[in-house]
């Protein structure tokens, strides 16, 4: 992929970030500020799940950095004891990745909601995706603006009606994890906020990842869009809807294997198990791309079906290694450490001196400024 | 030094004698090299001792169509045996490669000024192309001017013939002809470029070769024709103790910024989106990341402050360069910053605005924006360089404020001087002693606690903790902070002393105080005005202020480096004149902040075409103002 090798050897997401010694709980990651969602909120689950995900990591909690944007979800660090910022609107995959190019040893997470991460900082995300710099970006998708009192989001269905869309909104929606694969993320996930097992799965291998990770989190808005995912969470309705991934496992869901998924034309649609041989359900592979984006698309705004667990997961080099790499060969190259490195730099290859009132000829680089 | 200048400030081309001065203009099309032409000439003067200034100007398109006035380039140096100020308002020495550089430049040739051209490139196809009727060569036109005929194309191309390279190759070295041409002119030591030829085209040793015998025709031509008086010489500039070399302002930031990296012992992080005219100093930048510089090509100017900032909280020397459209982006980010108090260095390099503006041209008018340009009250320290070579102080005096009171920094460089370039005396070793910044690791408070918000009772700093510090777990971010816990606080008193604290802790930044020449005596107080400047127009305020005491007026000068917070003496000099007079590239936007702050009535003599004050243009501007009539006003004034 490189145009030079620097001759990166493949690391985990968390190899160079520093062990803790003893043993952690969640409540170690929690801080002594007062947790302010509304009751109800999708966002309590999110956090409970990361409080108590976070010690299984054994990193030092010191290490641990949790950067996010502007919107309800995006308070989370005051919740977390580690170090964090609460930045600005859609802005927190810039600032990780400052944090995360110049701070190997700390583990860098990005919390953030669908207007957030795919409005206003549509074009940040999508670009820490495809430089794979090595961050873990949470999405909390509740297809809704929370925090401003519930506007539709760029993931709301088209219709939605909201304070700013009496008659219905007219855009056609994101696809989060289709747009995170476009961006050909190497990590692309999805849970849902109750699902306490799925999600952490989902976020434990998501933060073990070597690389930039995308989980989407479907979120609850009782307040604004309440029941939003009703229909992926109640079991009559979930059971033909909910499709869960297991590399390497034929992708099948509902009661027993009911329904099945198989390929069509260029992509891939649902089936009844019964109704197909074996070998024509497409068995799971996060290393293929083309699948994993076929997989998305079984996602649609109306959540007919809707995909859950790791989409995608590839290794390739991330940008913060190698522009670290680049920068060690730089300096390991020589001439860049000491006084006279800087002076021989500031000098140049043409100089000349002044002294007592005459022009001397060129004097020599570094040695003349001593 | 006045005195040097009464002796020196004559026009001077002498032949045959050594003038003092000489300003040459290098016009062509934007394919013809000009820049470089320029730049290697300037090498040749400053290899020589002289003192020197440079004066780019190039078109915002890359290659606008070819032999139109709208893709002239050029390039003016003005190089002396004397402390010079500016680039030089009008050329002795025009060389005109074809009829729209011609065209575009003749104007500011004055009469008997030598004019240099191609003939070769006067057809009747491109004289029409620019509007020209009949050949101004043929007419009289040029009667006021020497002019020089040279068939440069024609005589490069026979020249290259027996080396074999294609047409195209041979007449793109025409521009080496022309320096060649120059340099026996001045008698300009030559070694440098041919070695300087052989090195840049080390990889197409015939295209280095063609050079550098298009160069040596181009003296050869000089020396063998009868029509030049010459060779001159101007003789070296006895300039202070030191040793010089010449620097453009972007490359003086540069080095300062990788300076103030060692200095303060911070890894170096550049977050950057690319922007005329800032973009060399990422290039430059880029190159050296042996000093442990990081460079990162944001997506936007957003994501390139966004990154700084982040690099800057893992503790890093966060830094990000831009022009006008996109410090207009970084607003917010900004604010941020200043809300989380954590150092940061954002450089303008200042264009013609507003919008897109003048990519390529100079302005000073993003001033006001600088220091009020972001919601709320966000107080940003304010550093402007004046030359090309104090940028490279500015930028570390820029990063000693940054580090010492935990605030983003703004540099207004311009693009005057960004691409300008001049002699620089060298720091030594004991001018760049490491001073490196401390981490806060251990708590801070009363009862054992660590309050991220606790602030140097000196400088209102608080401490810079950086994340992999154990036991100092703390959270940052925009909304309003709690004095000393920095959790989240919306009370109104809190908020009311916190606005109050970042305002103070700007206000009380240790800068220097502004000094004042004022030929009157050493305390000032005796002239009766005093022309007060910022930033690039240092040099022509300089110049225009010599040639009004040349004129006998008595008048002082002072120059601003720091725009926030003004040096603590501001008031009182500004007390002691009469009449204070604000030479600006924008519409009065330095005047406009003196009158508010010290409501005294401030003189403002304004410019906004794109270019610098010349030094006569100013001393006329300035000279209504100085003389005993006042009121007998010319010029902008408001
Ligand atoms: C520059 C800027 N524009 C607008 C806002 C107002 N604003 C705050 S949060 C938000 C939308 C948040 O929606 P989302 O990201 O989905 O987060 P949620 O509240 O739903 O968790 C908006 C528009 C802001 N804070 N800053
Ligand atoms: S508005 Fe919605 S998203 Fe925000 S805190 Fe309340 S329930 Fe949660
Ligand atoms: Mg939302």
């Amino acid at each position: 992929m490189s145009a030079i090798d620097l001759g990166m050897p493949i690391l985990g997401g968390l190899d160079l970030v520093p062990t803790a010694e003893d043993v952690q709980k969640a409540k170690d990651f929690t801080s002594d500020q007062e947790v302010r969602w509304c009751p109800g909120c999708g966002d309590y689950a999110v956090l409970a799940a990361v409080r108590s995900f976070l010690p299984t990591l054994s990193i030092r909690r010191e290490n641990t950095v949790f950067v996010s944007g502007i919107g309800c979800s995006s308070r989370f660090p005051y919740y977390l004891d580690t170090y964090g910022m609460h930045s600005i609107h859609g802005r927190a995959p810039a600032i990780a990745t400052g944090l995360a190019v110049s701070r190997p040893d700390l583990s860098v997470f990005v919390v953030t909601g669908d207007g957030d991460a795919l409005s206003i900082g549509g074009n940040h995300l999508i670009h820490a995706l495809r430089r794979n710099v090595n961050m873990t970006i949470l999405l909390f998708n509740n297809r809704i603006y929370g925090l401003t009192k519930g506007q539709y989001s760029p993931t709301s269905e088209i219709g939605t009606v909201t304070k700013s869309t009496p008659m219905g909104s007219l855009d056609h929606p994101f696809n989060p994890v289709s747009l995170a694969l476009g961006a050909e993320a190497t990590f692309v996930g999805r849970a849902m906020d109750s699902d306490r097992k799925g999600l952490t799965a989902v976020l434990e291998a998501a933060a073990r990842h070597r690389g930039a990770s995308l989980v989407e989190i479907y979120q609850d808005c009782p307040i604004f869009n309440d029941g939003s995912f009703d229909v992926l969470r109640r079991p009559d309705d979930s059971e033909a809807r909910v499709i869960p991934l297991v590399a390497g496992r034929p992708i099948t869901f509902g009661t027993d294997g009911r329904w099945c998924v198989v390929r069509r034309g260029f992509g891939l649609q649902v089936a009844v198990t019964a109704d197909v041989a074996p070998d024509d359900v497409v068995v799971h592979d996060p290393a293929n791309l083309e699948l994993a984006f076929a997989l998305s698309r079984l996602s649609d705004q109306a959540l007919d079906h809707a995909v859950f667990g790791v989409l995608r997961q590839v290794q390739r080099p991330t940008y913060d290694d190698l522009a670290r790499a680049q920068v060690q060969q730089a300096v390991d190259g020589g001439g860049g450490e000491t006084d006279e490195d800087l002076l021989g730099l500031l000098h140049g290859k043409d100089t000349w001196t002044v002294r007592d009132g005459s022009v001397l000829p060129a004097a020599g680089a570094a040695g003349a400024g001593a | 030094m006045p005195t040097t200048d009464d002796r020196v400030d004559d026009r001077t081309v002498r032949p045959g004698a050594g003038p003092h001065r000489v300003v040459i203009r290098f016009a062509g099309d934007s394919g013809d090299g000009m820049q470089l032409t320029g730049d290697r000439f300037t090498a040749e003067a400053a290899a020589f001792g002289n003192d020197l200034a440079t004066f780019p100007s190039f078109p915002a398109e890359i290659r606008a169509p070819h032999g139109t006035l709208a893709g002239v380039s050029s390039f003016q140096l003005h190089f002396a045996d004397h402390d010079i100020l500016t680039p030089g308002d009008r050329p002795d020495v025009l060389v005109a490669m074809n009829p729209a550089a011609l065209k575009a430049n003749v104007g500011d040739l004055p009469a008997g000024g030598v004019l240099i051209v191609d003939t070769d490139e006067f057809t009747p196809r491109n004289l029409t192309k620019v509007g020209y009727d009949g050949d101004p060569l043929e007419d009289d036109s040029l009667a006021s001017y020497t002019v020089h005929r040279v068939a440069m194309t024609a005589l490069t191309t026979a020249a290259l013939a027996p080396l074999g390279i294609g047409k195209k190759d041979a007449e793109r070295s025409k521009n080496m002809f022309a320096l060649g041409l120059l340099s026996w002119m001045y008698s300009r030591p030559t070694e440098g470029t041919e070695r300087w030829l052989r090195e840049k085209f080390a990889k197409r040793p015939e295209i280095a070769e063609a050079n550098v015998v298009a160069f040596r025709t181009g003296h050869a031509y000089g020396e063998t024709t009868e029509s030049f008086a010459g060779p001159v010489a101007v003789a070296p500039a006895v300039l202070p103790d030191g040793t010089y070399r010449q620097v453009t302002g972007n490359t003086a930031l540069a080095y300062g910024i990788v300076a103030a990296g060692q200095r303060f012992g911070l890894p170096v992080f550049l977050g950057s989106y690319p922007i005329t005219p800032a973009s060399d100093i990422l290039h430059e930048l880029a190159r050296l990341k042996r000093f442990g510089v990081t460079t990162f090509q944001a997506e936007d100017e957003i994501a390139g402050i966004g990154s700084a900032i982040g690099a800057a909280y893992g503790g890093a020397l966060g830094v990000t360069t831009t022009s006008g459209p996109g410090i207009s982006l970084k607003s917010e980010a900004l604010g941020l910053a200043v809300m989380i108090e954590l150092p940061l260095l954002v450089i303008d390099v200042q264009r013609g605005g507003p919008s897109t503006g003048l990519p390529t041209k100079t302005e000073q008018s993003d001033l006001l924006q600088a220091l009020f340009g972001r919601n709320g009250e966000a107080p940003v320290p304010v550093v402007a360089p004046s030359s090309p070579a104090d940028a490279f102080d500015a930028a570390l005096d820029a990063v000693r404020i940054a580090v010492t009171y935990r605030t983003p920094v703004l540099v207004l460089s311009d693009g005057a001087i960004a691409n300008g370039s001049e002699p620089w005396r060298l720091p030594r070793a004991a001018d760049l002693a490491r001073t490196p910044v401390i981490f806060q690791t251990e708590p801070n408070g009363p009862d054992g606690e660590f309050l991220p918000y606790a602030r140097d009772p000196a400088t209102l700093a608080r401490p810079w903790t950086v994340p992999g510090t154990p036991g100092l777990e703390h959270r940052v971010g925009g909304l309003e902070k709690a004095d000393g816990t920095g959790n989240i606080s919306y009370e109104p008193d809190n908020h009311e002393r916190m606005v109050r604290l970042r305002q103070a802790k700007i206000d009380g930044i240790e800068v220097p105080d502004l000094e004042v020449d004022d030929p009157a005596g050493p305390d000032g107080g005796t002239a009766d005005v005093l022309v007060l400047g910022w930033g690039s127009t240092y040099g022509p305020i300089g110049a225009a202020v010599r040639r009004l005491r040349r004129e006998g007026l008595t008048v002082a000068r002072a120059h601003l480096r720091h725009l926030n917070p003004l040096p603590a003496n501001t008031e009182a000099v500004l007390e002691r004149y009469r009449t204070v007079v604000v030479p600006e590239m924008n519409l009065g936007q330095l005047a406009f902040l003196l009158q508010g702050r010290f409501a005294r009535p401030v003189t403002s003599v304004t410019k906004v075409a794109g270019m610098p004050f010349g030094a006569e243009e100013l001393q006329e501007l300035l000279r209504p103002h100085v003389s005993p009539s006042a009121s007998d006003l010319i010029g902008v004034r408001r």
